[in-house]
């Protein structure tokens, strides 16, 4: 007689009811669908990143360079010491669990490793053993645990499945940031050579050629040509801009991505047809290509080298001052860390609009201002026609990107550039924007394909909310001012809700547009054609 | 009292009992969660799983076409065919109605005049398994399409065949090997 087959209700739960074992002795099962592949041996070495290697997280053997425990505690023991913050977040956390269900992982996979104070107590579970008296001492009744290989493999399946959002820092009453227990998961095992090749290769390619797709300058330059061409087949207006032109007034900074990426190829053309009708004197760059950062997804020393290419070429150009492009962890970078890593800029001037004459104190050290900050100003002086009749076809609601939002607190500007815009705007619920705003589900360098499976999940409660809205109020296109949200929202609501459409703020900000000497719009920046003009 | 009288009168103990079965397939401290949080955006999956079987469960015992069950179910199926399941662990839940019934029905004394009925309602819930299956099979083929067309709309895998993307190369790669000229010489045609 054949095996007897498990019933219906024993087979359910084959997979995700937990085994007897704790948490802390339930060793990892690395599942297909939720990683991302290991980094090919070229892109470490390009960096000069340690253990360089092809490996692959799916095979028993990770090829770890001996002695790597010693490698792992050293670091903690010093990043211990260099960092206050860390330290306290190893030590104060009361396990309240208000932050438990707010991370859009857990909310979406139920899987318990993925609520924020066990994805710390990951970590925290070894920092006891090394370095507290209580761990050494009493081991598993103090929450103690040993760095194990399985250990290991622990931190970094879960550690890549962590955003670094944010999204349960709002909500601990210590205000313990688990984003940040994350980057120093990601840091050790960055030091065995355990990265992922979505994060290494653009890493790579940055620091040789600075940006992600490892472009050279003809192509970027040539890729903003393909856009011109479209921008005069729907406007009639020729625009010239201009690439590494010293002595411009401004230097222009965007993530690539809105260069090669359906649909912030759209955002782009917006920026080229904003800055031509004011007349702006700016300069794109072909070395400081590259305004997003996967350095930041490696290491504190990584990230810093490859930001150091914007002042270096602000410095080179010898120009005033910087406007950034729509970026969420571009933002992050520039906003939190450039300053004190690569500054002071003290080369370059507190940015003052050109057009309106206002001086964005709020950039004063960093120099670098946000184009949302640098649009709503001219909107609010009147200084753009605006017709936002022509975006009438839109139902808008607005994706606050985690970095900006909870990062640094840009919250009204998108909306007030998109409220001047598109006449139908709605808001999602109050409890899934603004600084409570889920994660697209796919930020910080999560945003391959092969994890697939891994990025619906986390990007469910984004995606429930947008779903209410259309359901609600028939809202059709979800806006947003972040290149990585460009791209993994589209793919998350072809899943989730397939007809809603994804753009970025500055794609409505140039249909609605009006500008000096162009033909009557009867297309939009897709080249669709425009409600109500079918017959021209 | 007819089946569909019993049901209706059971229908909110059938639906918690539903509910629970369901939600016990996840790690216990989840299913606290799952069951606990009200809030529908704080909590979508638990939210979606209990309007979408309450929506199911009204539409069975309505009698009506079927496939008028299917946006419910598909509610439900889209988030379990993402979730740590096996195909057959992600589907359970519809063949789950039919034992929660039963027991439901237990207590009633004298069972003859609903069982013709029943059995009738228990093929019905078969039929609504063979839909989920369906819809899960769609849904994993849309994550696989989703691959695919995100492949294809970073521009970058074109200019990589366009040869016009310079991979970092190798390091043991001397400077000017064959591959290396070859590369330099199509980029110089595909920039031309
Ligand atoms: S909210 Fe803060 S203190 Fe409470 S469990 Fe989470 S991290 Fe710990
Ligand atoms: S930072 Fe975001 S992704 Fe990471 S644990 Fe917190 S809520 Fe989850």
């Amino acid at each position: 007689m054949a095996t007897k087959l498990p019933k219906p209700d024993e087979l359910a739960k084959i997979d995700f009811t937990p085994p007897e074992t704790g948490w802390m002795d339930t060793p990892v099962e690395i599942k297909p669908g939720m990683f991302c592949w290991g980094a090919k041996a070229k892109n470490l070495r390009a960096v000069e990143f340690p253990n360089a290697r092809d490996w692959s997280p799916a095979e028993e053997d990770w090829k770890l360079p001996g002695e790597w425990e010693g490698t792992v505690l050293e670091a903690m023991a010093d990043r211990l010491s260099k960092y206050r913050s860390f330290k306290l977040f190893m030590d104060i956390c009361v396990r309240c669990g208000a932050c438990a269900d707010k991370c859009h992982f857990f909310i979406g996979s139920g899987d318990p490793k993925n609520m924020p104070v066990l994805r710390a107590e990951l970590m925290r579970s070894v920092y006891r053993k090394y370095f507290t008296t209580p761990g050494k001492v009493l081991g598993k009744l103090a929450g103690a645990r040993e760095l194990t290989y399985d250990v290991l493999k622990e931190w970094w399946y879960y550690f890549y499945q962590c955003t670094e959002c944010r999204r349960c820092s709002v909500f601990c009453p210590y205000g313990i940031d688990t984003a940040e227990i994350t980057m120093m998961g990601r840091e050790f095992t960055n030091l065995l050579g355990l990265n992922t090749d979505w994060i290494a290769g653009p890493v790579a390619n940055c620091y040789m050629k600075g940006n992600h797709l490892g472009l050279e300058p003809h192509t970027i330059k040539s890729s903003i040509e393909f856009f011109l061409d479209d921008i005069e087949t729907v406007t009639g207006i020729k625009i010239e801009p201009t690439f590494n032109r010293k002595g411009a007034e401004i230097l222009f900074v965007t993530p690539s991505g809105d260069l090669f990426a359906d649909p912030g190829t759209y955002t782009a053309m917006g920026y080229l047809m904003l800055f031509h009708e004011l007349g702006l004197d700016y300069t794109w760059s072909t070395y400081a290509s590259e305004g997003g950062n996967f350095g930041y997804f490696t290491s504190n020393e990584m990230a810093k080298r490859l930001n150091s290419k914007i002042y270096a070429e602000a410095k080179r150009l010898g120009v005033k001052w910087i406007i950034g492009g729509e970026c969420g962890h571009m933002w992050r970078v520039l906003n939190q860390y450039m300053d004190t890593w690569n500054g002071p800029a003290d080369f370059l001037e507190v940015p003052k609009s050109p057009i309106t004459g206002t001086v964005f104190e709020n950039a004063k050290s960093t120099k670098m201002v946000h184009i949302t900050e640098f649009t709503a100003d001219l909107i609010k002086n009147g200084k753009l026609k605006l017709d936002p009749s022509r975006n009438d076809h839109l139902k808008v609601t607005y994706h606050d990107s985690c970095n900006t939002a909870r990062g640094m607190g840009l919250l009204e500007e998108p909306r007030y550039v998109i409220k001047s815009v598109c006449n139908n705007f709605y808001e999602m619920p109050e409890n899934t924007i603004r600084e409570q705003t889920f994660c697209c589900g796919s930020g910080t360098g999560l945003n391959a394909s092969e994890n697939m499976d891994l990025r619906m999940k986390g990007g469910f409660p984004r995606a429930n909310a947008v779903k209410y809205v259309r359901d609600k109020h028939g809202v059709n296109m979800l806006a947003n001012i972040c290149a990585i949200d460009r791209a993994t929202l589209k793919a998350s609501m072809e899943y989730w809700v397939p007809d809603v459409t994804v753009c970025g703020t500055h794609e409505l900000v140039a249909n609605a547009l009006v500008m000096k000497g162009e033909k009557e719009r009867t297309q939009d920046l897709r080249l669709e054609t425009l409600p109500g003009k079918e017959g021209n | 009292m007819n089946l569909k009288d019993v049901l209706s009168e059971k229908r909110s103990a059938i639906l918690k009992r539903w509910f629970d079965v369901i939600v016990e397939t996840y790690p216990a401290d989840t299913a606290v969660f799952l069951k606990n949080q009200k809030d529908r955006f704080a909590n979508p999956v638990g939210a979606t799983i209990s309007q979408g079987i309450e929506n199911i469960f009204d539409e069975l015992l309505q009698g009506g076409d079927i496939g008028r069950v299917s946006p419910f179910l598909d509610n439900i199926v889209r988030i379990r065919a993402v979730q740590d399941f096996t195909p057959s662990g992600a589907l359970t839940f519809i063949f789950n109605l039919k034992k929660v019934i039963r027991e439901e029905l237990e207590s009633e004394a004298d069972k003859t005049p609903i069982l013709k009925d029943l059995t009738a309602l228990e093929s019905r819930i078969d039929d609504l398994a063979l839909l989920s299956f369906n819809i899960y099979m769609q849904c994993r083929e849309k994550l696989y399409d989703i691959r695919a067309n995100e492949v294809k709309s970073r521009t970058f895998r074109l200019l990589q065949r366009a040869n016009l993307i310079c991979d970092i190369e190798d390091q043991e790669q001397e400077p000017d090997s064959e591959d290396n000229k070859l590369i330099n010489i199509k980029r110089k045609e595909a920039a031309q």
